[in-house]
């Protein structure tokens, strides 16, 4: 059970004029387990969709034939289980139980059955917790096993996997992926979609690869795949192993102070922090969560009054203003000064095209039309974004809110750059991309903080590291 | 922080009580009472609401901290009817210009502000002392409510608390664009109403991605459901009900046997 046949399907959602994915012939037995890779924009996540009968027939246009054990996905959906990327629009139920016992509701199982069956389906994960946690005080990661819990307890013959490690620190992804590799049954068929191919390659025995235009361009053991495209692959994006990106250290010494902060804090949050910032010099911020690295992001910024302790800028990131703390400063000065870039991207987008979202920061900042042009077409360039520039930033993929997000930030041509988790998610092209983004600058003497769980990204770009502890349990 | 947690003690004997039976207590009570304009039977009401407070597991100071936003509208209320009320009969007690204040006017203030309490309290009574998880069963069990309609509400009310910290987030990006209102009102409402729609947008993909998410896990797919936690609606629910038409009752009559009674209709 679980054998999955597509002939010469594709998708085109209603309103679009591109097919989402095209021309895919693929047949998957019972029980294989399968990486199914491609460069942004393949389709990957239209094909889990419609294996999980989520794409209804009212809502774009189908060619050829996808069968789960020979039947329509839309019908069959009880032999599927699907786990998405964000943990937080996946938990329905405010315990944990009750979230995993809600999918079984929902299929009629008996009442005296759901119980014993919820129980045995968190203990698979390894989940940590009672059943009557509530669900919102769980990590990102712990949500993403109970999430995996509420799929698995369903007994699905198909376990859908959509990139279900792509928001965690690298911890709870680890722990995801454990739960995944003890809690499949030997015939349960595994289809997991995931940029980071290393840590998928213990749970997989196939990988398939979907061509952007339209058909796969690869099938077969992961030795093969990778001897025959895995240049390609990671060129275009795909974090193939045994492909390492050069690092960046800095060309030259440390230049002025920017920025220091004195028994910087904010209780409960984040605990006394001392760091001084400088101009030419790239800094990481790591440490668990909870610890308050984005609290600090945040500070540093000027964009939250500390609790105690203080933030002070030097004269030469600050001129005459630096007497001030910047959480005081009107906000044009801010951006002028200090770009902060959001783990979110679309936290940050206030307009309806990239180019008014790009134009925004040097006209609130009383720049002249002529010199916002010139601004906006280089970095629009220098990003890659240019045949996007009439595009609503909502509807940009991951990699290009991204980018679109950093380049708002680059528009006021600030001295200090402070970003939340930038590579949070990025496929490897727009990693290195930004690796060499933040080089660039850092070289030209901006001062860089980035706040990251990512330890490539410190080991490619960091001068120096700082390591936040836990606030200490008198000040939680 | 908007906050969802029940705050009673659970196994006090009113608040084990099924939570639809407590919804319809409560609105009968408080429909009962909106009958009059007088201020002694909301007096009585709140009195009796008070007097079984400890019975629901509630503590007074709790419920002090629960319900401020009550004494807020009180005096919201109270001010409004000493500067604006038509009615100044009775007796002059302040005669300060436009302001005057006489005992009719604070006779139909007291009334007014009383009448607030009492029909508020029984509601904020209730949403302390119950999960909303049961609150959903039961509507679901015991109503025969549409589960569509009854857990999808309880999962969009789960997104709530996020919606608070969005909102931090996306004025502090904001700020961070370059993007203030300074002291300027016109500009302090565009901010607001842009940020309102960045947060609305926000939601809006938020919800469909759970909708996509609830889907997946076979709600609302046309199988019978069937229910992981039974709510049972005994004879003790019933009989809060009772009590609650019963208790109500007795303040009208009371009011009416004193003579007080107003009906809100002639």
């Amino acid at each position: 059970m679980g054998g999955v046949l597509l002939r010469g399907f594709g998708w085109r959602h209603a309103g679009r004029r591109a097919w989402a994915v095209r021309g895919v012939d693929l047949r998957v037995e019972a029980g294989e387990r399968v990486l199914l890779l491609g460069p942004s924009g393949a389709g990957k996540s239209t094909l889990l969709s419609a294996l999980a009968g989520l794409l209804p027939e009212d809502s774009g246009e189908q060619e050829g034939t996808v069968e789960i054990d020979g039947l329509d996905p839309r019908k069959g959906r009880e032999r599927v289980g699907i786990v998405f990327q964000d943990p937080e629009t996946q938990l329905v139920m405010a315990r944990c139980g009750d979230d995993v016992a809600f999918g079984l509701e929902n299929r009629g199982v008996p009442a005296d059955e759901i119980w014993p069956r919820v129980d045995e389906a968190l203990h698979r994960v390894g989940f940590p917790y009672s059943s009557d946690r509530n669900t919102a005080a769980l990590s990102g990661g712990e949500q993403q096993r109970l999430a995996l819990a509420g799929a698995l307890a369903l007994r699905p013959a198909l376990l859908l996997l959509d990139e279900p490690t792509a928001n965690l620190d690298p911890a709870g992804a680890d722990l995801v992926r454990q739960a995944v590799a003890s809690a499949l049954d030997a015939d349960t068929t595994l289809i997991l979609v995931e940029h980071r191919v290393a840590e998928a390659l213990p749970l997989v025995d196939r990988v398939v690869v979907l061509e952007p235009g339209g058909g796969v361009r690869a099938d077969g053991t992961p030795e093969a795949v990778f001897a025959a495209h895995g240049a390609t692959l990671a060129a275009e994006g795909v974090w193939v192993p045994g492909h390492p990106i050069a690092p960046r250290p800095a060309t030259t010494g440390p230049g002025e102070l920017l920025l220091t902060a004195d028994r910087l804090g904010l209780p409960p949050r984040l605990g006394s922090t001392d760091l001084a910032v400088r101009a030419g010099e790239a800094l990481a911020v790591r440490g668990p969560n909870g610890a308050g690295k984005s609290t600090l992001a945040l500070l540093l910024g000027g964009l939250l009054r500390p609790g105690t302790g203080r933030v002070t800028a030097s004269a030469e990131l600050a001129g005459a203003d630096h007497r001030t703390p910047p959480h005081r400063w009107r906000a044009p000065a801010l951006a002028r000064r200090i770009g902060s870039v959001f783990q979110d991207p679309e936290h940050q987008f206030v307009t309806s095209t990239v180019f008014d979202e790009l134009a925004l920061g040097p006209r609130r900042t009383g720049q002249p039309e002529a010199v916002v042009k010139e601004t906006v077409a280089g970095l629009l360039d220098r990003l890659r974004l240019a045949r996007l520039a009439a595009a609503n930033p909502y509807t940009l993929s991951g990699g290009e809110a991204r980018r679109l997000s950093v380049a708002t930030a680059l528009a006021t041509a600030p001295r200090l750059l402070i970003c939340d988790e930038p590579t949070f998610g990025q496929d490897r092209r727009t990693w290195r991309e930004l690796v060499d983004l933040f080089a660039d600058l850092r070289d030209a003497g901006h001062g860089v903080v980035a706040v990251t769980h990512d330890a490539d990204f410190v080991a490619a770009l960091a001068d120096r590291t700082v390591t936040l502890r836990p606030a200490p349990d008198d000040e939680r | 922080m908007i906050s969802i947690e029940p705050v009673a003690a659970p196994d006090a004997p009113l608040a084990r009580r099924n939570p639809v039976a407590k919804v319809a207590a409560a609105l009968v009570f408080s429909f009962t009472l909106l009958a009059t304009l007088d201020p002694v039977a909301p007096a009585i009401a709140i009195a009796l609401e008070l007097a079984l407070l400890p019975l629901f597991g509630i503590r007074y100071r709790v419920l002090a901290r629960r319900a401020w936003p009550l004494l807020l509208s009180a005096a919201g209320i109270l001010v409004t009817l000493v500067l604006f009320a038509a009615d100044r009969s009775g007796r002059v007690l302040l005669d300060a210009g436009p302001v005057l204040v006489s005992t009719g006017v604070l006779l139909t203030a007291l009334g007014l502000v009383l009448r607030v309490f009492a029909v508020a309290l029984p509601g904020v009574i209730v949403f302390a002392t119950t999960d909303p998880t049961d609150l959903a069963d039961a509507l679901i069990q015991n109503v025969k409510a549409p589960a569509r309609f009854a857990i999808g509400a309880l999962a969009a009310f789960r997104l709530v608390p996020l919606l608070g910290q969005e909102w931090q987030m996306i004025s502090m990006a904001r700020r961070a664009r370059g993007v203030d209102a300074g002291r300027n009102p016109v500009a302090k409402l565009r901010l607001f109403a842009s940020t309102a729609f960045a947060l609305l947008v926000g939601a809006i993909r938020r919800g469909t991605r759970l909708a996509v998410a609830m889907d997946a896990r076979g709600f609302d797919a046309g199988t019978p459901r069937t229910v992981a936690r039974r709510q049972h609606f005994t004879r003790a629910d019933a009989l809060l009900i009772a009590g609650a038409v019963v208790l109500a009752g007795a303040a009208l009559t009371t009011s009416v046997l004193l003579g007080t009674f107003r009906p809100l209709i002639h």
